[in-house]
């Protein structure tokens, strides 16, 4: 039995996954500016993460049982903390001090600020070798958490990736999923244009990994994605390659040519989470 | 032996009569008569561990070269071999830190402070982890040049904060910094003596003993002030040993901890009107000598000060005892310089 955030309510992944994008705008809103393209992309994938598939205890964010969340790039901490306050974790009146001094929620994720953000972010790369020590970690203490690190496409660009990528092969650690939210955009543009990672599943392959290839953005997918990844008896890692849709969501960011710090004019705010809340699910 | 190798690359070269052999090994740094500990930090790890279930040992290819083999053998379930690859190491043993446990981590300490460096501000530093680093082959200890010579890490890392350093300089320092390193409850990185190390310390100080954060006066003299880590204390001492012929009496506060530095001590020993000369296995900029002349400066205490270190270039290849003489590390030259500045 998995306790996730709130087990005992029956609301939809479809509903958190809007209540995230939601508070993800409310909290750019209050900044004038911030991430919420990767907010909006990734939200579904934290959905499934945070209310189907790790075990955790939204009073408790250390609980010694709790499954690792690592969320390796810092700068979608928007969206984190968007799903820490879904989740019960954060309260929903701290979403006004999103980024203002003395904030639990300061613009890139750090460990020592936030109940809930497991690891320092902000510079990229550095996930996945800490879930790899901590996987290897909870091994020796013989308990059988996961530790799910979240990783952008970007993030494949660094050398350090595939030094961990290769270590968790080689230890084979069952105990790590790693999800990255491929996007296909980084600073300087298209991911596949700056330093391509493809192909993506053939190297994570070559690497030892079991890779599942799905829809970031379809929730029924991602659950049958974790739910593999969780139930492999295989002894070697997983990767979950997310496939997701920048600003999704919110159809006049989707389609703006620049996607990765979104330029959302002040009185757009309002109308993205409209056109959100014109299609919240049940 | 030429003033500099790499400016004649396209000269013919033949052997030299008398065969100087190089070597990685400390103890071939060591004066005649001093006894050898083999592997002290190993065996020290191991008696701490063996009371410690949290410690872990993880190494990039390099357990053998950091004498963390030692512990590898007798706790190989404790022992994690994370290839060469110095980010993921020291990323992983953030990761095993969040887990309770006290990693230590080896590898050179040229690959510890250039190729890691972000991980170990990150992962590591910044989030206060009890991750203890070990780092061989500090400062010229090698004649391999360059690429294996940490001729400045002492400089990357003493920026960082929340970091504490240590440069030990015998086998006594490297035994006893280890229990020191865990009941500290944060980041440390220190520099390895390997193999047969000296036993330097008690020699002059039959009751000598390694406190976290302390500088100690290990020989008295009223000319001169020598502050020391690391192996430039065992040249300081044997240095004032030479110059005592002179009748050029040389004091010695070793200074193994570099950050925190311990400012009280040295201020006050600065402030008896002695020649201040810093010694330093490492490059003269960003080292102890620099700290030791900051803190001076802050505190408006201003001996004649000199600096004994490495110069701010990247230092040849050949024979240490060579190179020492060359770059000014070894005893006679350290006699030497002290005798000028008088």
């Amino acid at each position: 039995m998995v306790e996730t955030a709130t087990p005992l309510t029956n609301v939809s992944l479809a509903r958190r996954a809007w209540a995230i994008r939601r508070k993800a705008l409310l909290m750019g809103q209050v900044q004038g500016q911030g991430y919420v393209g990767q907010a909006l992309g990734v939200a579904d994938v934290l959905a499934v993460s945070y209310f189907h598939a790790l075990n955790m205890r939204a009073d408790d964010p250390e609980w010694e049982g709790r499954d690792r969340f690592l969320l390796s790039i810092g700068h979608y901490a928007i969206a984190l903390y968007a799903a820490l306050i879904e989740a019960g974790v954060l309260p929903e009146e701290e979403i006004d001090t999103y980024g203002m001094d003395d904030s639990r929620m300061p613009m890139s994720g750090m460990a020592s600020y936030t109940p809930g953000m497991e690891m320092t972010g902000g510079s990229l790369g550095h996930g996945l070798g800490i879930a790899v020590g901590m996987a290897l970690g909870l091994k020796a203490k013989k308990t059988n958490q996961f530790v799910y690190n979240l990783m952008s496409d970007g993030e494949l660009g660094e050398g350090s990736t595939w030094e961990a990528a290769m270590s968790a092969a080689h230890h084979k650690l069952d105990n790590l999923i790693c999800i990255v939210d491929f996007n296909d955009q980084q600073a300087d543009g298209k991911s596949t244009d700056t330093l391509t990672a493809e192909p993506l599943v053939d190297k994570w392959q070559a690497f030892g990994w079991h890779v599942q290839r799905v829809d970031g953005n379809d929730l029924e997918a991602l659950v049958k994605a974790f739910d593999a990844a969780r139930n492999l008896s295989e002894p070697r890692p997983r990767v979950i390659i997310a496939n997701t849709l920048m600003c999704k969501g919110v159809p006049f960011l989707e389609t703006r040519e620049i996607t990765h710090f979104v330029r959302v004019e002040a009185d757009e705010w309002d109308k993205a989470i409209d056109i959100l809340d014109q299609g919240a699910p049940a | 032996m030429t003033a500099n190798a790499r400016a004649r690359k396209y000269e013919p070269r033949v052997a030299p009569k008398e065969k100087v052999a190089t070597s990685a090994m400390i103890a071939s740094l060591a004066a005649e008569g001093y006894d050898t500990v083999s592997a002290p930090f190993g065996h020290a790890l191991n008696a701490v561990a063996a009371k410690d279930p949290r410690i872990v040992g993880l190494s990039a290819d390099l357990a053998k070269y950091t004498d963390l083999h030692i512990f590898a053998q007798e706790n190989p379930d404790r022992f994690y071999q994370m290839g060469m690859a110095e980010q993921l190491l020291f990323s992983a043993a953030a990761g095993m830190a969040h887990e309770g446990f006290v990693p230590f981590a080896t590898t050179y300490a040229v690959f510890a402070s250039r190729r890691a460096y972000d991980f170990i501000c990150m992962a590591i530093a910044e989030e206060n982890l009890p991750v203890k680093m070990v780092c061989g082959l500090p400062g010229l200890t090698t004649g391999y040049g360059p690429s294996h010579q940490a001729t400045e890490d002492l400089a990357i890392f003493r920026g960082l904060p929340n970091l504490t350093i240590i440069d030990p300089a015998d086998a006594t320092d490297v035994a006893q910094m280890v229990p020191a390193m865990v009941d500290h409850n944060g980041p440390v990185y220190a520099r390895l003596l390997r193999g047969k190390v000296p036993e330097v310390l008690t020699r002059y100080q039959p009751d000598y003993q390694f406190e976290l954060g302390k500088a100690q006066i290990i020989r008295e003299g009223v000319d001169v002030l020598v502050v020391s880590s690391g192996i430039m204390t065992m040249r300081a001492l044997d240095a004032a040993e030479l110059l005592a012929k002179d009748n050029i009496d040389v004091a010695v506060l070793h200074c193994p901890t570099i950050k925190p530095l311990d400012t009280d001590t040295i201020i006050a020993e600065a402030s008896k009107g002695r020649l201040l000369v810093t010694a330093e296995n490492h490059t003269v900029i960003g080292g102890l000598g620099e700290a030791v002349a900051s803190t001076l400066l802050r505190a408006g205490v201003t001996p004649t000060f000199r600096q004994i270190g490495l110069p701010d270039q990247f230092l040849e290849a050949g024979a240490l005892p060579t190179l020492h003489d060359m770059y000014g590390l070894s005893t006679t030259k350290v006699a030497e310089q002290i005798r000028s500045w008088l």
